[in-house]
């Protein structure tokens, strides 16, 4: 069965009299526990549609369903992480991690030595009690990734984690991020600008096209898992790459 | 398409090292930050003395050469043997009890609420914006200028000095916290949200925390707020205080009098300001780490 549906989602807003739409018939399925990625242009709906599964937006038409449950408009249901870590500035790595836990109720002491352990075990060992802004930035987006994985949802959403991160910590990060995927077993939509980063990472691709946003292609990745950056250079994996390229280049011309 | 790799051998080393061995006789710079802090403020805070000093060494010594008419400008010898006496003999020490008593009674009052004010615009942007041009029309009168209704209303005692001095303090105390709540992070309420949160939790998550600097910086402003607004209290009518000694002072021409009044609220002003600091310090202990 299906984690997760999207159902014929649109969006439609009016501004100064006029309308425009930003999201078209979205229709996805998303197995459990499958990692997919989804690439378009700027201003392709992606946004959007984040933000009406995370219940922070309603669609204009169409259900969000979640084991077989609609959700629309209800915040909570899955985890969110944005492209900014935003991080509590005034908490600790420690108490930020914990803050799903403790807006459920869940007493301090007891989150914080439910979270500890995870931090040790991610790469955040040593860290704990410092302060955000005396983090780097690939250790920040950890932090605020383990944060949603507190939180404790089957499906987790990632918009562009990783896109203000340099070359070097974006691909250890990933390599990271496959580790936690593995380990934790969730569903995972990833959005991102970067064709090898969800060739890497992801079974599934899904690609957006330019206003009125919609979903035009889905691509299978074939590559054998676990993978590691030595995929990043088969043969397989560069042809994948041209054809969602070429795809891309379509786009970019008709606009 | 591969290049030759030359292999470059790293060692650490130290100033002492250097010295010792490869760059023997030379002088090597070590920059010592801590060291070069320490110097300037060395120098900035006995440049600070020297320049009190200088001045109120030149205000005894002109009037002492009659450059500057005693009479009216008194002398900080004179101030000093008069304020001595008031203190000892006279009542200063209760009014100065008194006047600060009020100050910074009114000024707590004025910033507690005045920020409950506005922090609690915050969860209702239809109740803000109604608000809103009353908060500034209220800002805009002169407070200042109701003191006599605030004494008939409240009597000649210390609570029309009180009212006064919170009067003065709410406003500002509300619009510094007004705009404290306006500049939170959207984005940090979105991902508040996504974890689940109601719009408690991000009150006081969130918007408390990050609206605090905001709140704070209003502070140094307030308490000179207050401590203005008190000191007109006492003018209009008071049996006590500062004002009312200086007030006393002025009508029976005893100018050295007045002198003392004027330097003793000026300390009073500055301890009050110190202790706003020392207030903003410990506010912002926990929140230095942006």
């Amino acid at each position: 069965m299906d984690k997760l549906k999207i159902v014929h989602n649109s969006k439609f807003f009016r501004k100064n009299g006029q309308e425009f739409c930003a999201l078209q018939e979205a229709n996805m399925s998303v197995a459990d526990g499958k990692f997919v990625s989804i690439i378009g242009p700027s201003g392709c709906g992606k946004s959007t549609l984040f933000n009406i599964i995370a219940g922070l937006l309603k669609p204009s038409t169409g259900q969000v369903l979640l084991d077989g449950e609609n959700i629309v408009g209800k915040s909570g249901s899955v985890g969110y992480m944005l492209q900014k870590d935003l991080l509590l500035p005034w908490r600790t790595i420690l108490d930020n991690v914990i803050l799903g836990l403790e807006i459920r109720g869940v007493s301090k002491k007891e989150a914080r030595a439910h979270a500890l352990p995870m931090l040790k075990r991610y790469g955040l060992k040593g860290f704990e009690s410092h302060y955000p802004a005396e983090l780097s930035g690939g250790m920040r987006q950890r932090a605020a990734l383990l944060r949603t994985l507190l939180y404790d949802r089957d499906v987790i959403l990632l918009d562009e984690p990783f896109g203000a991160l340099d070359a070097q910590t974006r691909l250890f990060m990933q390599s990271w991020l496959l580790k936690i995927w593995s380990d934790f077993k969730k569903t995972i939509l990833f959005v991102t600008h970067d064709i090898d980063e969800a060739i890497f990472l992801s079974d599934e691709i899904y690609v957006f096209s330019h206003r009125p946003g919609r979903i035009k292609a889905k691509v299978k990745v074939n590559l054998p898992r676990p993978r590691n950056e030595e995929a990043l250079t088969q043969l397989t994996f560069s042809q994948l790459k041209q054809e969602l390229l070429s795809m891309l280049k379509v786009e970019q011309e008709i606009k | 398409m591969y290049g030759n790799t030359e292999k470059i051998a790293v060692k650490q080393t130290t100033a002492a090292h250097l010295l010792k061995n490869d760059r023997a006789g030379e002088s090597v710079l070590v920059e010592d930050e801590s060291q070069k802090n320490r110097k300037i403020r060395v120098q900035v805070i006995s440049g600070q003395i020297l320049v009190g000093i200088l001045i109120i060494g030149l205000w005894e010594w002109l009037t002492r050469l009659s450059v500057l008419d005693s009479y009216y400008w008194s002398s900080p010898g004179m101030i000093l043997a008069t304020g001595w006496k008031a203190a000892t003999q006279g009542t200063l020490m209760t009014d100065l009890a008194y006047t600060s008593g009020a100050t910074v009674i009114g000024f707590l009052c004025g910033t507690l609420i005045g920020s409950a004010i506005g922090l609690s615009f915050w969860w209702s942007s239809i109740y803000s914006k109604i608000t809103e041009p009353y908060l500034i029309a209220f800002n805009a009168v002169p407070k200042l200028a109701l003191a006599p209704v605030l004494v008939i209303m409240f009597g000649i005692g210390f609570n029309s000095k009180v009212i006064l001095a919170f009067l003065m303090t709410v406003i500002v105390a509300a619009m510094a916290a007004y705009s404290g709540v306006k500049n939170v992070d959207k984005d940090l309420e979105k991902m508040l949200f996504s974890l689940g949160a109601r719009k408690h939790h991000v009150f006081f998550k969130v918007v408390i925390p990050s609206s605090v600097p905001w709140m704070v910086s209003s502070l140094k402003i307030n308490i000179a707020l207050a401590l203005a607004g008190t000191i007109v209290g006492e003018f209009i009518s008071s049996k006590q205080g500062i004002g009312r000694m200086i007030l006393y002072a002025g009508q029976v021409m005893d100018l050295n009098l007045v002198w003392v009044g004027v330097v003793v609220l000026s300390f009073l002003a500055i301890v009050m300001y110190l202790g706003t600091v020392g207030l903003e310090k410990w506010v912002l202990k926990n929140k230095n780490h942006e």
